[in-house]
């Protein structure tokens, strides 16, 4: 879609073609890259980009912004940060991720990366990502809300009168197998 | 003074009982005092703050080995023990699954004995163990309501052809009683009951005996070594406190109720000239077969919600296939109970490891999924073993423990059935996809001290009582000779309750 000269100027300086067609997918823009990495302690804004692409392929989620996967980097960040060895070992396999890339991991197409990844799945370097992202991502309450799973209901009394049983696509019980709450 | 180390089902219920009936009791427990306040609805944070975290191996064929091989089990170190993590299904033995050995006829290549006592010894410490936990279903106490995840069983096994679903006998209170509440469906059974529903013996046992005014407990003391005197009679416990100072507690009588890994551990551990080969372990068989039943999950995706984490975890049983029938080709029976994991557990357990699309998408149909969990007899294997590493130690600079586990062929025919019937279950009722799911880290621990009838083929007698050492009582889920299809605590409470009883008695006739 050809976007008019006065459009243009009028929607700001930062409007990426196909921006609405992402919008209508429910993905975001993502920040600019340097807004992000800018804050990282350990972790170069390259080893970050490109482990921000390796998060996106290892859990796989269109529903998810790199906003879910820029927090898995971060987390790895903190790792990083607090042991030299772990820092050592991000650094080294994002350089052998380019190599095989022979240019830049974080450039290939989606197929490509995930290609590459399953060639280093068995390696410490790729469980480390796995296993942080694991928890960073399937943590995150942000993640829960897209995904619909309620979490703690501590807060609110129970799923005694929220829904513990509101399943109605089947028939109920009768009382014998499953009475009626006291 | 008696000292009891571990304070969950086994430990803490001795000591209430003992403490009501006169003795002075030291309850000696490794972990930290929690309680329903401190207890959190999130599953990461939980296991952090309730589970055995300390360094442990495994070896063996086992799949726990592969995808776990530092955590062979999810048990707790907490005032209370693995009771502040259990989902409080209640049930008790079969006749036949204490005469194992007379009855499975065609199982060969497994160590099966016959318990030293059967189901007429133990009914009526069964029942006193019921009224105590408030079982459902017994004692005039209603079921509890059934959940989205248990309509889906009820709904597909129905369908199916299975006669006996319904909400279980649990012991989780579905009306008040014993001045705990009813259950509010809270969902994090295994995190720790905020509504102390859920029977733990952290807020009944343990409180129970400290209004006896004999009760000294002592949380953040770890036990490093039993010791006893030149005749071979045990006369105390060595331990770390919470400074890392050995302290040593005398005792007239100790019993061991640690769980399945660190009570043969401890023994093993306290082996001196007398004992070479461990205290209580003339027989050998001390560590030896570990049993953890024949686990395996079925999780099912609906093309509508399911919600299955709304509410009790265990929310609903099938108990037809767990009588004896060997024409399925295995012996042994198993129970079909439900059971939900949250969002971060699910990603963690419903396929360890896995990554990539597919597996994202199955993540993403979370809302979606119901589960079952298949809890069989296992068979006992001497090879399958609780062992002292051979140079690894733990904090206090001893032998950390080793878990060898092998499958019985017995046992994967079972859990390969009960996928199927898992399996057929959900898809009576329009699963778009099923997943079988390899067996958790083990939450039932057995038979590593287990109880025989002649002291050659086991480690205590029919009370507990270790056939060494006369004053040594094992407590725990250890003593099981067999792991029975049914959770093992009903029947480690029962246990404990006639232990304690049969101490009573020794003691009043000066025999301990």
């Amino acid at each position: 879609m050809k976007i008019k000269r006065r459009e243009f100027l009028r929607k700001g300086a930062i409007v990426v073609a196909g921006v609405s067609a992402a919008a209508a997918a429910g993905v975001t823009v993502p920040a600019l890259a340097a807004d992000w990495t800018a804050k990282l302690k350990t972790l170069t804004a390259h080893e970050a980009d490109t482990l921000l692409k390796m998060a996106r392929q290892i859990f796989p989620h269109e529903r998810l912004d790199d906003s879910y996967y820029i927090k898995v980097v971060e987390d790895l960040d903190v790792e990083a940060s607090g042991k030299p060895a772990t820092a050592k070992m991000l650094s080294a396999g994002v350089a052998n991720l380019d190599r095989s890339a022979k240019g830049k991991f974080a450039a290939e197409p989606a197929q490509e990366q995930t290609a590459a990844l399953e060639k280093i799945q068995h390696t410490p370097f790729f469980e480390k990502v796995r296993s942080v992202e694991l928890v960073s991502l399937y943590n995150n309450q942000g993640v829960w809300k897209v995904f619909g799973y309620q979490g703690a209901s501590y807060p609110f009394g129970g799923y005694l009168h929220h829904g513990f049983n509101d399943l109605s696509w089947l028939p109920d019980p009768p009382e014998a197998a499953s009475p009626k709450p006291g | 003074m008696v000292v009891i180390i571990g304070s969950g089902a086994g430990g803490a219920t001795l000591a209430n009982e003992l403490c009501h009936k006169g003795f002075k009791v030291v309850l000696l427990e490794a972990g930290q005092r929690q309680s329903s306040q401190t207890f959190r609805n999130d599953e990461w944070f939980a296991f952090k703050q309730l589970a055995w975290l300390d360094k442990r191996t495994t070896s063996g064929t086992w799949r726990v080995a592969k995808d776990f091989p530092n955590l062979p089990a999810w048990t707790c170190k907490t005032v209370g023990g693995t009771t502040t993590h259990w989902a409080g299904a209640s049930l008790r033995f079969q006749e036949h699954e204490f005469k194992t050995r007379t009855t499975y006829s065609n199982v060969t290549g497994a160590n099966l004995l016959d318990w030293p006592l059967g189901l007429a010894d133990l009914a009526p410490y069964y029942a006193r163990a019921e009224d105590k936990m408030g079982v459902t279903r017994t004692n005039d106490i209603p079921g509890l309501p059934g959940n989205n995840n248990f309509k889906v069983m009820y709904n597909g096994a129905t369908r199916v052809g299975y006669k006996t679903v319904h909400t279980g006998h649990m012991a989780i209170n579905s009306r008040p009683r014993d001045r705990r509440a009813s259950c509010w469906q809270l969902g994090f059974c295994f995190q720790g009951c905020k509504s102390g529903a859920k029977w733990s013996t952290l807020y009944t046992e343990i409180p129970k005996a400290e209004a006896t005014g004999k009760l000294d407990l002592r949380p953040e003391s770890h036990a490093l070594q039993i010791q006893h005197d030149a005749s071979g009679k045990a006369t105390g416990v060595l331990y770390a406190d919470k400074d890392g100072k050995h302290v040593l507690q005398k005792a007239r009588i100790v019993c061991v109720a640690c769980n399945s890994i660190e009570s043969p551990r401890l023994l093993l551990n306290s082996a001196s000239p007398t004992f070479p080969h461990g205290l209580a372990n003339s027989s050998g068989q001390v560590g030896r077969n570990y049993m953890r039943h024949t686990t395996g999950s079925v999780y099912a995706i609906f093309d509508k919600p399911v919600h299955m984490y709304r509410g009790t975890v265990m929310a609903g049983i099938i108990t037809d296939e767990a009588g004896l029938n060997t024409k399925r080709g295995f012996a042994g029976g198993f129970e079909m109970e439900t059971i939900s994991l949250g969002l971060p557990f699910a990603a963690a357990f419903l396929d360890p490891g896995a990554w990539g699309r597919d597996y994202a998408s199955v993540l993403e149909q979370y809302p979606n999924m119901a589960g079952m969990w298949i809890v069989g007899e296992d068979m006992p294997q001497e090879t399958n073993a609780v062992t002292l590493h051979p140079s690894e130690k733990d904090q206090w600079g001893l032998p950390i423990p080793n878990v060898h586990y092998d499958d019985h062929p017995n046992d994967v025919a079972m859990r390969n059935y009960g996928y199927k019937q898992g399996a057929a279950v959900y898809k009576a009722v329009g699963a778009i996809k099923t997943i079988e799911v390899p067996p958790y880290p083990s939450t039932h621990n057995l038979g590593t001290c287990r109880m025989s009838e002649r002291a050659a083929d086991g480690v205590c007698n029919r009370w507990g009582q270790t056939h060494d050492v006369k004053n040594l009582f094992i407590s725990d889920g250890s003593q099981f000779t067999t792991s029975g299809g049914e959770n093992p605590t009903l029947t480690i409470v029962t246990l404990a309750i006639r232990q304690a009883d049969h101490i009573a008695a020794e003691s009043a006739k000066r025999n301990l």
